[in-house]
């Protein structure tokens, strides 16, 4: 544990780059992950890390933070070099991490979360003054936050700013932030955005890993970008276009999925008067829902996160029963129960793909065959048919292009996107007449967006109908043929899509229903 | 009714809570701190077995009592050492190994027992005597209650306060209780988290030892089999109880203690009902507040994940 480090320059002098990676190489097993990967960072500059999911850029910044050992390369900051495989080495070379599953206590406080570690463990320590710290540091870069909340309190921005806070209370200069819009609100990236530029104004170095092509561009001096372990272009922002950098991104011209008309046939998911009660007087969580979904037709439905989209989901489903009303599948009413939906022909692209889409800790092939492993096709009197599900995963991998999956692979070495196309790969083979897709793309890069909407419009054409749940507009708008609103636990009447204006669209996601605007 | 309510304003019966809630408060900090860091340790039985059986023997063999404490502590050092091991750099089971541990601490402990004292009598050992705290002993009912004890309960209640203050108030408690809320995150700050975890089993383990030497040096003078007859997993339930956190584990093991002095004084005077009943009594209140307390709390969050680092 106990490691040396050379010391690390002064900023003044000759100017030396912050940060040289040269030639870093990291395999895990047949994966490549990091081929041969250089490029410098100066001090005061935002470098914007691009690449699809799987193409390498986590991987090197958790070399960088000494989370994992490079199989070959070097790391040089500020002239001297880093040793590897330690984070404390890379703590004190001044390397801050924003990790994009953030790295805190939950029922520590704010101040607990960002002090530990900076003071030695047998002395009494200075409470007063690691909090008027943290304070001025909130206050020079714009970090509003609370010092005494506990960490579950808070919300998903001030968490981040603790994040920010906690390696710019150990003087970092090199700042890593990995995916740090994927969970912000427009307006808090904004103010995200703000804070980097006073810390870069201050001689910090930023590493910014993203996916999002328009927000690289109005942030980044310099963007690198990676794909399959390898950096294939570097470019300055100013002289580039998000059209080039999709295209170095994919390494092919990214198809963006037409929506052709169709015409539609009979429902084949029907919800009336859903209710859903919870405990005690407070609200229900959904409020006599009526919706029909037909054949050929994807219903969206938008709507601000909490306003019962989840138990609207589960109910489609089977998963949850609900307190009142009726479901019917292709005009049958059905009893809540997951695998006789299944067995109907119902698809769940759930939006929590760690949590509820797959069995992170079992193999790819358990996973694939996980909704129907009691049905004939893979098991006969009992056992498990493994040949049959191996042969199966490896359909499913195929087909829908898996990358980094073998039937024995555990489903929690996929990268996000590639877990999504195992979810997609599983139901859609069965050609499923419903699909429930919630949050189908959340946090995926642009060809995976791509191409889950390429395959749910596929899905469409073939003639299953569709309920998309999903909060990102530009989605609902490309795909749904027609959307309705989810407001407090009540759906709006659906509207066609070329009918809907945006405007129209935010104010019922507020709650202010036109009454019978359409 | 209106006899147990004689038995609980009575000196006696408070004075007796104490004593029995010293080993248990001994068990539950020792697990608390395990626990806090992020190891079960289920060893907790043996462990207090072992302690019980190597500061009798010490103190059998000529030594004075605090050496026998010392040495039931280093001995429990030396189970925590094991378990950590097992657990922490090598990342088995916590279960398993804490059941292995307890069988190991408990069976060695009864086989030496046997090896070393040939006589089929109970040996004894001159015990420690109360303390009186001059002053404050002669305040009347509260007097013997809380100053006329053995200095091992003055010790497991300070111990209390003291494992309270390190762990709220210290960086080195804070670092116990990152490590065992969110090792990936302690790691990334650069504390050691294997050197935590390993450091907390070892103390943690110490500290439960000490509970076990209280029997036999401050309770029975002797060692004998099943001498420690489920305090240890009692201890486990208790640190649920208190919510991980020391202080009110006082309170958990006061209360447990105080149904068991309870349940003795109803035996002695019961007519009809059978004693096998004021037996079950303090298990069953326990499991009752367990029901109620218990579904509310939520743990450390990192407890019984063993840290890899570099694992998604």
């Amino acid at each position: 544990m106990n490691v040396q480090v050379a010391p690390v320059e002064g900023s003044v002098g000759i100017r030396r780059p912050a940060l040289r990676i040269s030639s870093v190489c990291k395999r895990f097993g047949s994966l490549i992950a990091n081929d041969d990967v250089s490029f410098t960072l100066e001090a005061g500059q935002v470098l914007a890390l691009l690449g699809e999911n799987g193409a390498g850029k986590t991987t090197l910044m958790n070399i960088l933070f000494g989370h994992y050992v490079a199989d070959s390369g070097a790391i040089e900051i500020g002239g001297a070099s880093l040793s590897p495989g330690s984070p404390q080495a890379a703590l004190r070379a001044g390397i801050g991490m924003v990790h994009q599953h953030f790295a805190l206590a939950d029922n520590l406080s704010v101040a607990e979360n960002i002090i530990i570690g900076t003071e030695s463990l047998l002395l009494p320590w200075h409470r007063a003054k690691a909090k008027e710290k943290i304070l001025d540091i909130a206050r020079r870069y714009g970090l509003a936050l609370d010092p005494d909340a506990l960490v579950r309190d808070i919300s998903v921005g001030e968490r981040q700013r603790v994040e920010i806070v906690k390696a710019l209370y150990r003087d970092a200069r090199i700042l890593v932030l990995d995916e740090p819009t994927a969970v912000l609100t427009p307006q808090e990236a904004e103010a995200l955005f703000a804070t980097l530029r006073i810390l870069v104004s201050n001689g910090v170095a930023v590493i910014f890993i993203s996916h999002k092509l328009r927000e690289v561009l109005s942030v980044a001096d310099k963007i690198i970008v990676m794909r399959q372990g390898k950096v294939v272009a570097e470019r300055r922002a100013s002289e580039t276009s998000r059209e080039e950098l999709a295209e170095l991104m994919v390494g092919r011209k990214v198809a963006f999925p037409d929506r052709k008309p169709v015409s539609v046939g009979p429902a084949v998911l029907r919800l009336d008067g859903i209710v859903l009660r919870q405990g005690g007087n407070r609200p229900h969580v959904l409020d006599g829902v009526n919706l029909e979904v037909r054949q050929h037709e994807i219903l969206g439905i938008a709507g601000i996160a909490g306003n019962g989209q989840a138990a609207l989901a589960d109910i489609a489903c089977g998963v949850l029963a609900p307190s009142e009303g009726l479901i019917h599948l292709s005009g049958d009413p059905v009893r809540s129960d997951p695998s006789e939906f299944v067995k109907r022909g119902v698809a769940r692209i759930p939006e929590d793909r760690h949590a509820t889409g797959l069995i992170p800790d079992m193999s790819v092939w358990e996973n694939v065959v996980a909704e129907r492993y009691r049905s004939e096709a893979f098991a006969v009197a009992g056992l498990q048919r493994v040949g049959a599900a191996r042969k199966y995963a490896e359909l499913v991998i195929a087909q829908f292009d898996v990358r980094g999956a073998a039937p024995n692979t555990s489903a929690k070495q996929l990268s996000g996107g590639n877990m999504q196309k195992l979810i997609l790969g599983r139901t859609l083979l069965q050609d499923p007449g419903v699909i429930v897709a919630t949050q189908p793309t959340r946090g995926l890069d642009i060809g995976a967006v791509a191409y889950v909407h390429r395959k749910l419009l596929e899905a469409r054409d073939r003639g299953a109908g569709i309920l998309l749940i999903s909060e990102d507009i530009d989605e609902l708008f490309s795909l749904s043929d027609r959307i309705a609103v989810m407001f407090r636990g009540s759906l709006s009447s659906p509207v066609r899509t070329e009918t809907l204006s945006l405007q129209e669209l935010g104010l019922r996601m507020a709650g202010q229903n036109s009454t019978g605007g359409r | 009714m209106s006899s147990t309510l004689d038995v609980v304003l009575t000196a006696s019966f408070w004075a007796a809570t104490l004593r029995i809630c010293a080993p248990l408060l001994f068990g539950t900090l020792g697990e608390l701190i395990c626990e806090r860091a992020g190891v079960l340790n289920l060893g907790i039985e043996g462990i207090m077995t072992a302690g019980a059986l190597s500061g009798w023997l010490t103190v059998y063999y000529g030594a004075d009592l605090w050496t026998g404490v010392c040495v039931a502590a280093l001995v429990g050092a030396i189970f925590g050492l094991l378990h950590g091991f097992l657990t922490v750099p090598l990342g088995l089971s916590q279960h398993v190994t804490g059941i292995g541990i307890s069988l190991l601490g408990a069976s060695l402990s009864y086989f030496s027992f046997r090896l070393l004292i040939a006589s089929t009598a109970t040996p004894t050992i001159k015990p420690f005597s109360a303390v009186r705290v001059p002053l404050l002993a002669d305040i009347p009912l509260v007097g013997p209650v809380l100053f006329e004890q053995s200095p091992l309960v003055y010790l497991a209640f300070s111990l209390a306060i003291a494992v309270s203050y390190i762990l709220y108030r210290t960086p080195l408690g804070l670092a116990v209780r990152m490590v065992g809320e969110n090792a990936m995150a302690a790691d990334a700050q650069g504390v050691s988290v294997v050197g935590i975890r390993m450091a907390a089993v070892v103390v943690g383990s110490a500290i439960m030892a000490i509970g076990g030497a209280f029997l036999t040096l401050s309770a029975f003078n002797a060692f004998f089999v099943n001498l420690v007859n489920g305090r240890g997993w009692i201890c486990i339930a208790l640190v649920v109880f208190s919510s991980w956190k020391p202080a009110r584990a006082i309170v958990a093991s006061l209360f447990f203690a105080s149904l068991e002095a309870l349940q003795i004084r109803l035996q002695q005077g019961s007519g009809g009902l059978p004693y096998q009943f004021f037996l079950m009594l303090p298990y069953l209140l326990s499991i009752v507040a367990l029901i109620a307390v218990a579904r509310r709390v939520s743990g450390p969050q990192s407890l019984m994940v063993p840290f890899r680092r570099g694992e998604r």
